[in-house]
């Protein structure tokens, strides 16, 4: 199953490389969001802990933006009948997941790298801390985004519906995501994080055990 | 001699209200080139569809046996090729691409020797490093017979399998069904007189509509 589904993977790695569906969104997007928070604080000074939860922000909205792209392209290109035909419902959701895994990770760092370089005010000052926050929002980020957009991709109004439906989802993770690095910021120690830390594990875990199990219901019309 | 069968069992699709067919019977046991016929609308394609796992049935079920064990419902794309005017494959990968990745996503064996073969029965060798995206129509409907027949399945369905060939294309399929009829089972949904000249069996839809 497992080279099956990376070659899901590498097919859908080459066809962004072609077809630039969701590299160009996304990165557009990061420019967009990163200049507007630029421009409307202007001079003013901003707080530590505003900037962490902005930093949520566009790493919330850019993902909108992009993630949906898994099975939102196959539907739209009508290839979604040629993956059934050839894979196994558990193959097809892997293969996406990989690519959106590596697709939020490539997006956040760069998120993460632009916004260190353009907000004086976000200093990490227990960096392992929001890395292990980072790493596993980013899992829980992409593991919802890909179940979503499954739901969404056979919907009429894709665009609208799956922020909508990817808010109530996210809310969990975004908001203890944002508490994690806000005590990254502050210095806060593991060990006084580690209640937050098991709720975005726990999240990361429950959200990738119900998407495999309800994917076979979504993927067969 | 075959050792796959296909059994439909009081199947039943509906949607919403609207009744597509109504306690279908029909068992395929032995290699033959069998029929799927009825008017637009009487839900050819929806059998098809059923019958490759795509869609569900709203009651009864189909059986795929290998050897008189029922498959698994998640295994049956592997004994299956499927054509249809529906069905794309990717536009941005040539034909030796999509076929080349459609066999690693399936888990077997690029077998290269059939390919070529394939590509060669219809006509489309010289173009097998295009770009899919330049092709005409019917060429594309040569592709995915190729597509369909790569990994040599036991079960080969075809809906409307001659809409947007012309005369040379059609032949071509005609001599593949012949061919795969020999030694497997051809499903053909159609209302083509030509097709369906081809069938040993056909099942009549409008029959299954109370």
């Amino acid at each position: 199953m497992n080279s099956k589904a990376y070659s899901l993977f590498l097919k859908d790695f080459k066809s962004e490389l072609r077809t630039r569906y969701a590299i160009n969104a996304l990165a557009m997007f990061i420019i967009v969001a990163i200049s507007v928070i630029l421009f409307s604080v202007g001079n003013e000074k901003i707080s530590a802990s505003l900037t962490g939860g902005l930093f949520w922000v566009v790493i919330f909205f850019t993902a909108m933006s992009g993630l949906s792209r898994a099975f939102v392209s196959e539907e739209e290109r009508g290839t979604t009948l040629a993956l059934q035909l050839v894979a196994a419902p558990t193959t097809v959701f892997s293969g996406k997941l990989i690519f959106n895994i590596i697709l939020v990770f490539a997006m956040n760092t760069v998120i993460a790298i632009l916004y260190s370089a353009m907000f004086d005010a976000f200093v990490i000052q227990n960096f392992l801390l929001f890395l292990t926050s980072f790493v596993f929002g980013n899992i829980g980020l992409a593991v919802s985004s890909t179940i979503i957009a499954a739901i969404i991709a056979k919907a009429g109004a894709k665009g609208t519906l799956y922020p909508v439906l990817a808010f109530p989802i996210l809310l969990p993770l975004i908001l203890t995501s944002v508490q994690l690095t806000l005590f990254a910021i502050d210095g806060i120690s593991f060990e006084r994080a580690k209640f937050e830390l098991a709720i975005v594990v726990s999240y990361d875990v429950i959200m990738l055990t119900a998407s495999y199990m309800l994917f076979d219901f979504i993927w067969k019309e | 001699m075959i050792n796959y069968s296909l059994e439909a069992s009081g199947l039943n699709k509906s949607f919403g209200r609207r009744l597509i067919f109504n306690d279908l019977q029909f068992k395929f046991d032995k290699s033959g080139v069998y029929g799927i016929s009825g008017p637009n609308g009487s839900g050819k394609s929806t059998l098809v569809k059923i019958i490759a796992g795509i869609i569900g049935a709203s009651q009864g079920k189909i059986f795929h046996k290998l050897d008189e064990k029922e498959i698994a419902e998640e295994h049956i794309h592997n004994h299956i090729g499927f054509v249809s005017p529906y069905l794309v494959l990717y536009e941005e990968f040539t034909t030796y691409e999509n076929l080349k990745l459609f066999a690693d996503i399936r888990g077997v064996k690029f077998n290269q020797e059939r390919v070529d073969y394939l590509l060669n029965k219809f006509l489309i060798f010289k173009r097998k490093d295009d770009l899919l995206k330049t092709y005409s129509s019917g060429m594309k409907q040569r592709v995915k017979f190729i597509f369909a027949l790569m990994h040599s399945p036991q079960l080969l369905i075809l809906d409307e399998p001659t809409s947007n060939l012309d005369d040379e294309g059609k032949n071509s399929v005609y001599e593949i069904v012949k061919e795969e009829g020999q030694k497997n089972i051809v499903l053909i949904a159609s209302n083509e007189k030509n097709d369906l000249e081809l069938c040993d069996d056909t099942v009549y839809l409008e029959k299954y509509k109370n």
